[in-house]
């Protein structure tokens, strides 16, 4: 893993997963090889199990991120220069890789957003602006970040439209048994692919296909997803999908929306300004075509070709690997944390390794999770508690926080014996 | 470098095992407000039932959150019970002063943390009170993003303290 800078062609999604190095692969990532100093003055290494948040990310990144401010940056599509025609080219070069890594049809439908928050905002913003209104109705699920919540319930507060839930079981799955109902006279079906706090894989072609049969557009929350599994876009057959850039090894301050291009094109801009029109006079103005005309100012010119080594750097390990690395470690997790703090502790979400992303989210005896974090901190072990910024899937539990440990490609079984060891001190240390 | 030690001080895991004041309290005659600390999810519900002389008659704590803001809501609780509403906000002007030196640390982070603080001409002038128990949670200030934590319970009583006087 020292050269991916370069596009090398996609990984076959079949065939028997490589052999996964982890060690080769920390060694990309500066930031892993710090040692944390706590309170009694030793060094340990740093546990990073917050990749759900954001992840960290590899020297390739880093590096193609610097080559562009070093030698080719300049503000992009306006320039006739050469160092404006290179920032162009790195701009528009990283589009084309992500159109790849997700199997878009035409790099056009790439819509280069703030991160996916802001993708969906845009969804509801000009799609659902144009589209909704009194006696429609929006779908979306009771396992959602409050980004794919917020947006439909502040639109909705304007539009005057339903907004419809599909519940979930006490393991975290979607009930599916009333979705046919559900979606009467729904016009969109807005859901996520992988729960960001129970790690749920939602069947999304079979919700994608529910929404079409009666009418309704699908659109895809793939911010967990994108980064740590295969996501093919024509295979979901979706019509909307968004993520964000800095989960998947990529800088923070990107983000992606795709579309299919027939929608887009029919859809109303989204932000106003320089970058997005075809021409301007005092009576109005005509709107630019894609993806120009939903990326208004300056876009995030360096972050898109970090971007693109970051799904360089993905594509050379290949996504099923990853996802199958990711499988492993989390039967691990689930097996050694059980072993170690048995009752008392739960893990929210599928019981099935393979049914689940690398989330784990835990409740431990009546610890509160931010003492757990803090716990943990003292070894290191960088975790998060909280609600994870999906308060109704809370509620649904019962729980106000939770403690997540979060997998990614750098992690091993030595952090996962490092969480449950800290566990057990924090079980200690508050043991009523 | 902080240790746990500063943080957990014995008396805070003592005040979370065994929260005191803890319950509901009818209103009215009471008034009622809730907290949220938006980060973590914390939610704290003060109940505070206030006699003809602004003296808090009872206070009860409900919700739920870490042990800092919960031992934080009860050592408040047993702190402002039976003192008059001047002697509280004393109390809070005193309490948040004893926390507010990283609140201004952080920066723009600091919007919520400032909710209630009462002006630094009084957090002076009432710094003297005695904090007794609370004095506990000086370690806090050394764990910044735990000042949220401590103060929730007071901003949600300075809440209700409003209501009361608005009364």
């Amino acid at each position: 893993m020292s050269e991916t800078n370069e596009a090398k062609p996609d990984t076959p999604s079949t065939g028997p997963p490589k052999a996964f190095d982890v060690a080769a692969i920390r060694a990309d990532f500066p930031i892993l090889s710090q040692l944390q100093t706590t309170s009694d003055g030793s060094k340990k290494r740093l546990v990073f199990l917050d990749s759900a948040a954001s992840s960290q990310r590899p020297n390739q990144v880093l590096d193609a991120m610097d080559e562009v401010y070093k030698t080719g940056y300049a503000n992009v599509h306006r320039g006739v220069y050469q160092l404006a025609e290179r920032a162009t080219n790195a701009y528009e070069g990283g589009r084309k890789k992500i159109a790849r890594f997700i199997g878009a049809p035409d790099a056009a439908e790439v819509i280069f957003t703030k991160n996916a928050t802001e993708s969906l905002n845009l969804v509801a913003g000009s799609w659902g602006r144009q589209n909704l209104g009194p006696g429609d109705a929006v779908l979306i699920t009771m396992l959602e970040h409050h980004a794919n919540i917020v947006p439909w319930q502040m639109l909705a507060a304007e539009k005057e439209f339903e907004i419809r839930w599909v519940p979930v079981n006490e393991g975290g799955e979607l009930i599916l048994d009333t979705l046919d109902q559900l979606l009467d006279g729904v016009k969109l079906f807005s859901f996520t692919a992988m729960s960001n706090v129970t790690g749920t894989l939602t069947p999304v072609r079979r919700l994608v296909d529910a929404a079409h049969a009666k009418g309704a557009l699908a659109c895809v929350d793939a911010c967990q997803a994108v980064p740590h599994q295969p996501v093919d876009v024509t295979e979901w057959d979706a019509d909307f999908v968004a993520f964000s850039g800095h989960k998947m090894l990529g800088p923070s301050g990107i983000g992606v929306l795709w579309g299919r291009r027939e929608l887009l094109e029919d859809m109303p801009p989204f932000l106003g300004g320089g970058g997005m029109i075809l021409n301007v006079t005092t009576e109005g103005f005509i709107p630019d075509g894609l993806p120009g005309k939903f990326e208004a100012g300056t876009p995030p010119i360096v972050e898109s070709a970090g971007l693109g080594a970051a799904v360089d750097y993905l594509s050379t390990l290949g996504m099923e690997a990853v996802r199958q690395h990711e499988i492993e470690l989390t039967a691990y997790a689930m097996r050694s944390l059980t072993e170690a703090l048995g009752e008392g502790l739960t893990i929210h979400g599928p019981s099935e390794p393979a049914a689940r992303g690398g989330v784990l989210s835990l409740t431990l005896d009546d610890v509160h999770a931010h003492d757990i974090s803090q716990i943990l901190d003292e070894s290191a072990v960088c975790i998060r508690p909280g609600h994870h910024c999906a308060k109704p899937l809370m509620r649904h539990f019962g729980v106000s926080a939770t403690a997540r440990a979060s997998l990614y490609i750098y992690n091993d079984t030595d952090d996962l014996d490092a969480l449950t060891e800290a566990l057990v001190k924090a079980r200690k240390f508050f043991a009523l | 470098m902080a240790g746990l030690e500063d943080l957990y001080r014995e008396i805070i895991l003592d005040h979370y095992r065994s929260p005191r004041n803890r319950g509901e309290l009818e209103t009215p005659p009471a008034h009622r407000a809730e907290g949220f600390n938006p980060l973590c999810g914390d939610e704290i519900v003060v109940y505070v039932e206030a006699d003809e002389n602004d003296r808090i008659r009872d206070i009860k704590v409900g919700g739920q959150g870490c042990s800092i803001s919960q031992s934080s809501a009860s050592m408040m609780s047993g702190a402002v019970k039976g003192k008059t509403i001047a002697e509280a906000r004393g109390l809070m002007g005193a309490f948040k002063a004893m926390m507010s030196i990283h609140e201004t640390d952080i920066g723009g982070d600091g919007s919520e943390a400032e909710q209630g603080i009462d002006s630094p001409v009084e957090t002076i002038a009432t710094a003297e009170l005695k904090l007794g128990d609370l004095e506990a949670l000086r370690g806090v200030v050394k764990f910044p993003v735990r000042i949220k934590c401590a103060t929730l319970s007071w901003n949600t009583l300075n809440q209700v303290l409003e209501e009361i006087e608005a009364d």
